[in-house]
């Protein structure tokens, strides 16, 4: 279990308004990590993936809670869990196919592949009815001052 | 998210601006659909040297533009794109299918 260095919590409503805000929160507390600009913005990206799909999925018809947890792990890791207490997903594994949506022709399919590409880890747990919590990990290499 | 439109004949090039994500694509399928349209060109430039974001919202776009513009024999090319996007561009894989220049 890798040591816990800072972390921030923040709840909001699932209104697609909050989409930006919860990338810039991402990207703020990631700062701290020393990221560069190509980090800073898969790290906005994966967030900006996943607080859409509880948007558009958790809640297809109704407002609902959405919590960002960021939390700075020992070995400079950033841990990204994006939690719902929506509809759920019956069929992760089929959620998580290149392509698959149930969004309509707004949606690309593609959001859960982007978040597999830009970050070191993914996990999605989701039980119908209950909700849906999805957690990605990213290792901001460390830099020396002189080499950027 | 704003469009702005110009060409006329065989180009139409739509400049988008500003951040394209689920809230700022609201819609922009179907104006975009509009203009093709009403413009019926052979080629459709996306300029993307406005958009400041963009996320897998971006990628429904561009398809269904390639959608339309295969239906009316026509081709879709992509300018502008800052670092941001293209790499979603690149993840997406959709640069196999359309030229992002």
């Amino acid at each position: 279990m890798k040591r816990i260095e800072n972390y921030v919590k923040i709840e909001f409503l699932s209104r697609s308004s909050n989409e930006s805000f919860a990338r810039v929160a991402a990207a703020g507390f990631a700062v701290q990590m020393d990221p560069t600009l190509d980090e800073l913005g898969d790290i906005k990206t994966a967030v900006s993936e996943a607080v859409t799909n509880a948007i558009v999925h958790a809640y297809p018809d109704s407002l609902g809670k959405i919590m960002l947890r960021l939390r700075l792990m020992e070995g400079n890791v950033l841990e990204l869990t994006i939690r719902d207490w929506g509809r759920g997903i019956e069929d992760v594994e089929q959620a998580r196919q290149p392509l698959f949506t149930t969004g309509g022709a707004e949606r690309s399919g593609m959001g859960f592949t982007i978040m597999e590409s830009f970050m070191d880890k993914l996990s999605v747990k989701s039980v119908p009815g209950r909700g849906t919590t999805v957690t990605m990990r990213k290792r901001i290499a460390a830099r020396v001052a002189a080499g950027r | 998210m704003e469009i702005s439109v110009s060409g006329s004949g065989r180009d139409l090039t739509l400049r988008l601006q500003g951040e394209l994500d689920h809230h700022g694509a609201r819609g922009l399928i179907g104006r975009a659909e509009q203009e093709i349209d009403a413009g019926l060109p052979l080629r459709l430039v996306l300029d993307f040297s406005g958009v400041t974001f963009m996320d897998s919202s971006g990628i429904a776009v561009v398809m269904r533009c390639r959608q339309r513009m295969r239906e009316l024999g026509g081709g879709v090319v992509i300018r502008g794109v800052s670092q941001q996007p293209r790499r979603v561009f690149e993840a997406s894989g959709i640069t196999r299918l359309i030229a992002v220049e």
